[in-house]
């Protein structure tokens, strides 16, 4: 048994170490290591197409990200202890949002938004000069539909699990409303939202297949990858995934020890 | 907690997201699928069931689909499932949290380099050369069913792993200390007690990898080498290379009313089977 959970593991790790053992490769094969140099990495930083793919992805994650942790943290507030229709209808637009593939979210987001901005294009041209596009905009649209989401289901179950006494002993104590939520619900909430931000963040920074529809012009760092790989493999791509991988992996153990520490005292 | 206007206005931004970018989407995709392909790409407005009745021209997608995604999730099932059982049963619960989490982590980070990491192994020069400097002769398997089957199984594991392990952790152990005690030998403790309480978990695990499934493009793209087609494959072509709107969303609505079918049947049958007691949660 004990066997067998090892081979798992190592089926899990040992593909994407080797990934990470050949990026420290010399050579210039991608299959065979040759001696040990962080020369890929140099050359994958010094790159145009890479560090702005990097740029354009860390923006979008990081605004999506926060766009999701207000609004997700809004509506988990509004709906915790709500009944009736429009909480299931929320229920029902949160699943939805979850579980259907991402493909369809990309393609349906495209197929709307380029409807919506022909039709309005021409006037909005003759007004103010500008017209609207895929890029940055609408890929940040889409990551944050589903993000909010996943915000919305981590901070409910946290305020689920909130120890209600506390709001009451805080109002009980002549606090209004505003006082209790910065001083009390607030803080109790932290560790729960800052989890949802950093998933999101993740999830925002690794999507392919929701970019690949609704990006437009712009080229996020997994659509790089992609294109490359079609080229062929290369240490610099081993590099570059590497380097992604890294990014994932932290802000995972950094969620995960939020959570941990958020639920520590009093539970 | 909150009242009146101030949950509305706490609502008003999360509405907003849902009404344009999944109500809104989704609807124009319904109505799409009733359309035509405008000359130069696009949509024309129409109202007809001829892209329905043209779903036949790409068969092979839907049946590569509802092949390998049934496929690859019983496989993630199978290996997933003695893991699950001894990380919930025989590991040292000094360990089980590490071990745990070590499972889930790959999950969480970039599906595009994972199988990227395999185009590697499976390639000419990773596997094949290995079994060939073995004596085993010359072994194709990167652009193979095999390979997009590996890929799946790689990908999604955690996902079937994390569900598995909730439903036997919550196992009562004196149940299977009753059924020895009763004179039940191990695997009939296992078939009669562990498995049918375990089913909650297989249940979700299942559902969740094979929704997911059901969507992939980058895993048969990418180790399928364009000759294990998905429906995703399918509709990357048809949205951003031929531009046949009206086709691609008729594709499209199938693809989730096939889901929303099979999922729905398959939770009826749990229910009858008395599998579906709870729901086993996902996060």
């Amino acid at each position: 048994m004990r066997i067998y959970a090892l081979a798992v593991y190592v089926f899990l790790y040992l593909p994407i170490g080797i990934i990470a053992l050949f990026s420290f490769s010399a050579g210039r094969s991608a299959s065979q290591m040759q001696g040990f140099s962080t020369g890929w990495y140099a050359k994958a930083l010094s790159n145009p197409f890479v560090t702005d793919a990097l740029k354009t992805s860390a923006t979008v994650a990081l605004i999506s990200a926060i766009l999701a942790s207000i609004f997700g943290t809004m509506a988990a507030l509004a709906l915790s202890g709500m009944k009736g229709r429009i909480r299931v209808l929320f229920d029902a637009l949160i699943y939805i949002a979850v579980m259907i593939p991402g493909i369809v979210i990309g393609i349906a987001t495209l197929i709307a938004l380029v409807t919506v901005f022909d039709a309005v294009n021409p006037s909005l041209e003759a007004v103010t000069g500008w017209r609207l596009s895929m890029g940055r905009g609408s890929l940040i649209a889409a990551h944050v539909l589903f993000t909010m989401s996943l915000v919305i289901i981590i901070v409910r179950a946290r305020i689920e699990g909130m120890d209600r006494a506390l709001i009451e002993a805080s109002n009980d104590l002549g606090a209004g409303p505003v006082a209790t939520f910065w001083q009390v619900t607030l803080p109790m909430l932290a560790p729960a939202i800052l989890a949802g931000f950093l998933l999101s963040f993740t999830f925002s920074f690794d999507d392919f297949i929701i970019a690949f529809f609704v990006a437009g012009s712009e080229t996020t760092l997994p659509i790089y990858i992609f294109s490359s790989i079609r080229r062929g493999v290369t240490p610099e791509i081993n590099a570059i995934g590497t380097m992604v991988m890294g990014v994932s992996l932290a802000l995972l153990v950094i969620a995960q020890l939020t959570l941990r520490r958020g639920k520590a005292p009093g539970q | 907690m909150t009242k009146g206007r101030a949950r509305w206005l706490l609502l008003g931004p999360a509405g907003l997201w849902y009404a344009a970018l999944l109500v809104l989407p989704l609807a124009v995709v319904l109505v799409y699928s009733l359309g035509e392909r405008a000359p130069a790409g696009g949509y024309a407005p129409a109202l007809t069931l001829a892209q329905y009745a043209n779903l036949g021209s790409r068969w092979a997608a839907f049946q590569n689909t509802l092949l390998l995604a049934p496929a690859g999730t019983l496989a993630a099932l199978l290996i997933a499932y003695p893991l699950a059982y001894f990380l919930a049963v025989r590991a040292n619960p000094r360990w089980r949290t590490l071990l745990l989490v070590l499972v889930i982590v790959p999950f969480w980070t970039s599906i595009l380099i994972r199988s990227y990491a395999w185009i590697f192994l499976l390639g000419g020069r990773g596997i094949p050369a290995l079994l060939s400097d073995l004596g085993l002769g010359d072994i194709r398997l990167i652009n193979t069913p095999f390979a997009v089957l590996v890929g799946i199984v790689y990908g999604y594991l955690p996902l079937m792993v994390f569900p598995i392990y909730v439903s036997l952790e919550k196992l009562d152990k004196r149940l299977l200390e009753a059924s020895s005690d009763l004179g039940a030998a191990p695997w009939r403790s296992f078939l009669q007690v562990t498995l049918p309480l375990s089913l909650p978990g297989v249940a979700t695990g299942s559902m969740l990898v094979f929704i997911l499934l059901m969507g992939e493009y980058l895993i048969p793209q990418m180790l399928g080498g364009g000759k294990v087609f998905f429906v995703g494959n399918a509709l990357v072509d048809l949205f951003l290379q031929s531009r046949n709107w009206a086709f691609g969303s008729a594709m499209a609505v199938t693809l989730v009313a096939i889901m929303l079918v099979t999922v729905t049947l398959y939770m009826r049958f749990l229910r009858r089977i008395g599998a579906a007691r709870d729901d086993t949660g996902l996060m």
